[in-house]
């Protein structure tokens, strides 16, 4: 089980994958010509966090069954995923030069039939929440200690199917049963609050019967906190509202919706990477 | 028409019926002896548990069994996740909500997934005819055919949905079966028999006519047969349940041994037996004389199904006039009330 405090080694190495994943993410996107750059760099930190203390796998055995189990709803941060993945280990980095092309294991959303640390393909949102039900009630059906995880977009929450799943999971009492939420407060419109709002988000998912946590989504002591918390046992499944930037890590990208989705000019991706650097930890 | 009149003679369907089911019980009672044997097999439902006599499953096996409320999306998607962690869902709801409502969660989730999920679709066609149109589940033959690697199943009876249950169960990879309001009569012709995926089973032989049924429609179809025969005319009629994979073979020997061939189904003839025969017929370079029975393109309204079977023209009459037209004789005229029709 994690601890929820970092000492001060852990925090800079977190920060530090934090930093070479956004790099990753920007050389991919300009390398494959495009990508949904501004939800991969909001949940950069939240991948980081998972993937470097919280989940437990096993990289010599990938279907290990008492594996935790992450599920990325927010399918389209599948460019993101794939530059973790690569980072710690369960992914060969060569393989991110061939994002996006055709016959590629690699693109826009992730897929466990061509990626074997992949759980299941999403990229149609106000899937993953349901599907991670059922491999939590799996997961208790076997008696394995497995948990897991499914992290959402802000947006997903408005997909009815979103909220068919946290009233099902709560109704479980799937205290394996985590989820996060992206909460960057843009969608491909506009600002969530100023198109259809949201709020207050974290109370919904309270009424529906989770232990709801909110935390800054780019701090690493507040996601080792929350992370924390989300796994300690309960009667009912755990929700983190992580609050997060939209291109958090390049000044140009940030809460800009169109960023969203892009491309990136050699000229451009040299802005883009001196920006990461710029918030280089120490 | 109405329950009282009219050409309804036989039992008729109400939502009280619900307790007085055979058919379901029967391929309930299946499947409950197959989970006592595999552990891994567990049952979902979305609070249709009572209706669909799933329920039964719970009985048994309480911590195996999931109702995940009303939500059909949902009920895929978790179904999906426990496939994944290596159990057999079996998952029952009402065919239209099972496939229309939840489409894209099955295509998805279970369809690419390549999950091991076998959804059961209730009330097929019309046979929960007096919910009208929002419960008549006329198109999930076509949304489910076309979900690549799906199986599609359409048994006649209980004793054949148990059957092809078990069939599905043996089956690795996402496989959808029909079925009706759960008291459909038996088809005796079926009883004993494993159900094989990919073939079609004779039922009566015949020379003149080919029909090819499925469902309710094949024991209408042989109640035309038997009355077409009294006109001399030789019908063969084929139980089509495997819909995919289509016994092409079946199709074919139909074309090249009968060369009239009509299916009927209570499902659009858009997309479903029909289209799927007049697939294998198009593409196998024979010509032969066909017509599709089924729901045209049209909504039917609220009604009892044996009226609205016969408002859709696709029951015995039906059958017996589109014999007649393709023969180019009327078989309609009862030549004999007195031989136990």
């Amino acid at each position: 089980m994690s601890h929820s405090v970092l000492t001060p080694a852990e925090r800079s190495s977190l920060r530090q994958a934090s930093q070479r994943v956004r790099e990753t993410i920007l050389q991919i996107v300009y390398d494959s010509g495009s990508g949904h750059v501004g939800g991969a760099l909001s949940q950069t930190d939240i991948l980081v966090a998972l993937y470097h203390r919280v989940l437990r796998f096993d990289l010599a055995r990938p279907d290990w069954a008492q594996r935790d189990r992450f599920i990325l709803s927010k399918g389209h941060g599948g460019l993101g995923l794939a530059a973790v993945l690569a980072d710690c280990g369960l992914l060969d980095p060569a393989l991110l030069s061939t994002f996006g092309d055709t016959g590629s294991a690699l693109g826009m959303h992730m897929d466990h039939r061509q990626v074997s640390a992949i759980e299941t393909a999403t990229g149609s949102l106000g899937h993953g929440l349901g599907i991670a039900t059922g491999m939590a009630i799996g997961a208790r059906l076997r008696g394995w200690t497995s948990r897991t995880v499914c992290l959402l977009s802000d947006g997903e929450c408005y997909e009815g199917s979103t909220w068919e799943a946290a009233i099902a999971a709560a109704g479980q009492r799937l205290h394996n049963l985590v989820a996060i939420v992206d909460r960057n407060r843009l969608t491909m419109d506009g600002f969530t609050e100023q198109e259809v709002p949201l709020e207050p988000l974290a109370q919904k998912w309270q009424s529906f019967g989770w232990r709801a946590i909110t935390c800054d989504g780019h701090d690493h002591d507040a996601l080792a906190a929350a992370l924390a918390q989300a796994v300690e046992p309960c009667e009912m499944p755990s929700v983190i509202i992580a609050d997060t930037v939209k291109g958090k890590g390049v000044a140009f990208m940030e809460d800009q919706a169109r960023w969203h989705y892009g491309a990136l000019d050699s000229a451009n991706l040299g802005t883009a990477l001196a920006s990461v650097r710029a918030e280089a930890p120490t | 028409m109405n329950k009282a009149g009219g050409k309804i003679q036989g039992f008729t369907w109400t939502v009280e019926d619900v307790n007085l089911i055979s058919a379901a019980e029967t391929w309930g009672e299946v499947l409950v002896e197959a989970a006592r044997l595999d552990a891994d097999i567990v049952a979902l439902t979305a609070d249709l548990g009572n209706s669909t006599k799933i329920v039964r499953f719970k009985a048994a096996f309480p911590d195996r069994y999931f109702n995940v409320g009303i939500a059909e999306q949902n009920l895929m998607a978790v179904a999906a996740g426990l496939a994944a962690t290596g159990f057999t869902p079996v998952v029952c709801s009402y065919a239209t909500f099972a496939t229309l409502r939840a489409a894209e969660f099955v295509r998805t989730d279970i369809g690419y997934g390549a999950r091991n999920v076998k959804i059961i679709g209730t009330l097929a066609g019309v046979a929960y005819g007096q919910g009208g149109p929002t419960h008549h589940a006329v198109e999930d033959m076509a949304i489910m055919r076309g979900i690549p690697g799906m199986v599609v199943l359409a048994p006649a009876d209980g004793h054949e949905m148990g059957a092809a249950l078990l069939a599905a169960l043996a089956h690795p990879g996402p496989v959808y079966l029909r079925t009706g309001r759960g008291v459909e009569p038996d088809l005796p012709a079926l009883h004993g028999l494993p159900f094989e995926i990919g073939k079609a089973r004779e039922l009566a032989a015949g020379s003149d006519v080919a029909l090819l049924a499925i469902g309710p429609c094949l024991h209408e179809a042989l109640r035309a047969a038997r009355r077409a025969a009294r006109h001399g005319v030789s019908v063969r009629v084929v139980n089509m349940a495997s819909i995919k994979p289509l016994d092409r073979a079946a199709v074919l020997a139909a074309v090249l041994e009968v060369g009239r061939v009509i299916t009927v189904e209570d499902h659009s003839i858009v997309g479903g037996l029909g289209s799927a025969v007049a697939e294998v017929i198009a593409e196998s370079g024979h010509g032969c004389r066909f017509r599709r029975l089924g729901h045209l393109d049209s909504f039917l309204p609220m009604g009892v199904p044996e009226d609205l079977m016969h408002l859709g023209g696709f029951d015995e009459d039906a059958i017996l006039g589109a014999i007649g037209a393709m023969m180019g004789v009327d078989v309609t005229e009862e030549v004999n009330w007195e031989d136990g029709l």
